[in-house]
């Protein structure tokens, strides 16, 4: 690890540029041993005199989420579990229970991705890392890797499991930053590949993430079916965040899908959504949406296995949250 | 000194005066404390107070320094162990207010303020082992030991938080914890006799 300066403060600076808000450190303090952070300073938020980043709360606009609640701590309250169980799911099948402890909701959005090229910086060509460099996964060893939303310059994964349930219900952030206060969609936080793979998330320096909105209307017919190598404590080889509305006869008013595992960013499959809506949800049909979500899907050399199970997820999730008793 | 009362953020000036006249956290030493951060030597060695097995330790610390590190190399308290070093093993695991967490991944600067306990802390009066150590030894669930500190660590907040109920939910609580010996159905049976005799 690099020599930093830590501060710990009650009230936040003028962030420089070379530094690095600290959470739950489950993410930044690995890749600062890996090198592959070197932060100046470290802010640890921990201090910070924001009781309202600790506490999930019902506002008229939904439940919100403090920045710096833990993931075990969300995947613990009824507020979530009773009316979000997607999101609730998609908390406990992440990580160990001392992950869960220590690392925040807001830093779990902001996670960087496991790509092993990206995390080794004796790899020399890595377009996250070094702009410009090249991507060394491109012909690499790249099982789990992204197929869908990736391009030449970069085909890693985003990891995360929380990021897919809340883009599939559709919450904000909220944010703070030397530019004040502002509410971002979380759909529009992470950039799309072609924006440069090292410029990850549309947060302006100095600028973190304070609360997280979930959507007000309850989806308690949702879950997060997650498919890895093992059983725990394992990153999405494919996963799927689902949530269903179905009226008095059983047909879709409402349907919310999206991917993990296999996508460069938090990826909502929303013209696979609108397949479903108005339709009874039958294998068919599931099947189909499937299809419509992976149809631009573009596989690697080691990673082609990702679209089939893939779409094999999704189906087995759609099927499932229409079987739910709610 | 405050320039921005109302909302969260302040100048860097007033964010350093602030810190030298609050010292409620440790930032530097005094002397390098200046109008500008670019004073503070990021190699400096910084205060750190830290309650561990509920005592107190002061020390001086590199910023990088761990939480394992710490615990290890300047307290002495060994039994907790280095593994992968990336919070990936679980060998490193000790209690903060009671939750398992990665000494490994905790930097001791932002372990301050909360109560650390380490496997040395477990013993009773009279140098009595835990009753989830001495499952362990019962069920003979473990072989190196390597592990072990912090699979027992994990295992006490199992039992407390109510996870033992059950194989499967040991199992998933525990998964933080590798053995590559594989004493993994002997440390499930240990957390699971631990809790029973703890109920009955």
């Amino acid at each position: 690890m690099q020599p930093f300066v830590y501060l710990r403060q009650s009230q936040l600076a003028d962030v420089s540029a070379d530094a690095k808000f600290l959470a739950g450190g489950t993410t930044l303090i690995d890749l600062m041993k890996l090198k592959v952070e070197i932060p100046k300073e470290v802010i640890d938020l921990s201090a910070l005199d924001r009781p309202d980043m600790h506490e999930i709360t019902q506002t008229d606009q939904g439940v919100r989420i403090g920045a710096l609640v833990t993931m075990a701590d969300a995947a613990e309250h009824q507020l979530i579990a009773v009316n979000y169980a997607v999101i609730t799911q998609s908390l406990k099948l992440a990580a160990s229970q001392q992950i869960r402890n220590m690392a925040t909701m807001a830093g779990n959005l902001l996670q960087r991705t496991r790509c092993p090229y990206f995390r080794d910086i004796s790899y020399t060509s890595c377009n996250k890392r070094v702009p410009g460099s090249g991507c060394s996964a491109l012909h690499g060893i790249n099982r789990m890797h992204a197929v869908l939303g990736a391009s030449d310059d970069c085909v890693a994964t985003y990891p995360g499991d929380f990021a897919q349930a809340l883009i599939a219900l559709g919450g904000d952030v909220e944010t703070t930053g030397p530019d004040g206060k502002r509410k971002i969609p979380f759909g529009e936080l992470h950039r799309p590949v072609s924006d440069g793979p090292h410029r990850e998330t549309n947060l302006r320096r100095g600028e973190m993430i304070t609360g997280i909105i979930l959507p007000p209307e309850d989806y308690r017919r949702s879950l997060y079916l997650k498919v890895r190598d093992r059983e725990s404590y394992e990153f999405a080889t494919a996963s799927a965040a689902v949530a269903l509305k179905l009226d008095d006869k059983g047909t879709v008013a409402d349907a919310r899908i999206a991917l993990g595992g296999v996508a460069y960013r938090p990826w909502r499959a929303s013209e696979a959504e609108k397949s479903l809506i108005n339709a009874e949800l039958s294998e068919a049909k599931a099947a189909a949406a499937a299809e419509i979500a992976f149809r631009e899907a573009r596989p690697l050399s080691h990673n082609g296995f990702k679209i089939a199970l893939g779409k094999q997820t999704l189906i087995e999730a759609l099927l499932r949250a229409k079987s739910l008793e709610v | 000194m405050r320039q921005k009362k109302d909302g969260p953020f302040l100048n860097r000036r007033a964010l350093l005066a602030g810190t030298a006249a609050g010292a409620a956290f440790p930032l530097a030493r005094g002397s390098a404390i200046g109008e500008e951060n670019a004073a503070i030597d990021p190699r400096s060695k910084f205060p750190v107070m830290l309650n561990v097995n509920s005592q107190t330790f002061h020390l001086n610390v590199d910023s990088r320094t761990t939480l394992l590190d710490v615990l290890r190399e300047h307290i002495g308290l060994t039994g907790t162990k280095k593994g992968c070093d990336h919070g990936q093993c679980g060998a490193c695991t000790v209690h903060a207010n009671g939750k398992t967490v990665l000494s490994c991944l905790t930097l001791a600067l932002a372990a301050q303020g909360k109560d650390i306990k380490t496997i040395e802390g477990l013993v009773g009066a009279n140098d009595r082992l835990h009753p989830v150590q001495e499952a362990f030894i019962r069920h003979d669930a473990f072989q190196c030991g390597y592990c072990t500190p912090g699979q027992i660590m994990s295992a006490v907040a199992c039992i407390d938080t109510g996870a033992a109920d059950e194989r499967a939910s040991i199992r998933e609580f525990m998964s933080g914890n590798l053995c590559r010996c594989a004493a993994y159905p002997n440390i499930v049976d240990a957390i699971a006799d631990a809790r029973q005799r703890r109920e009955s």
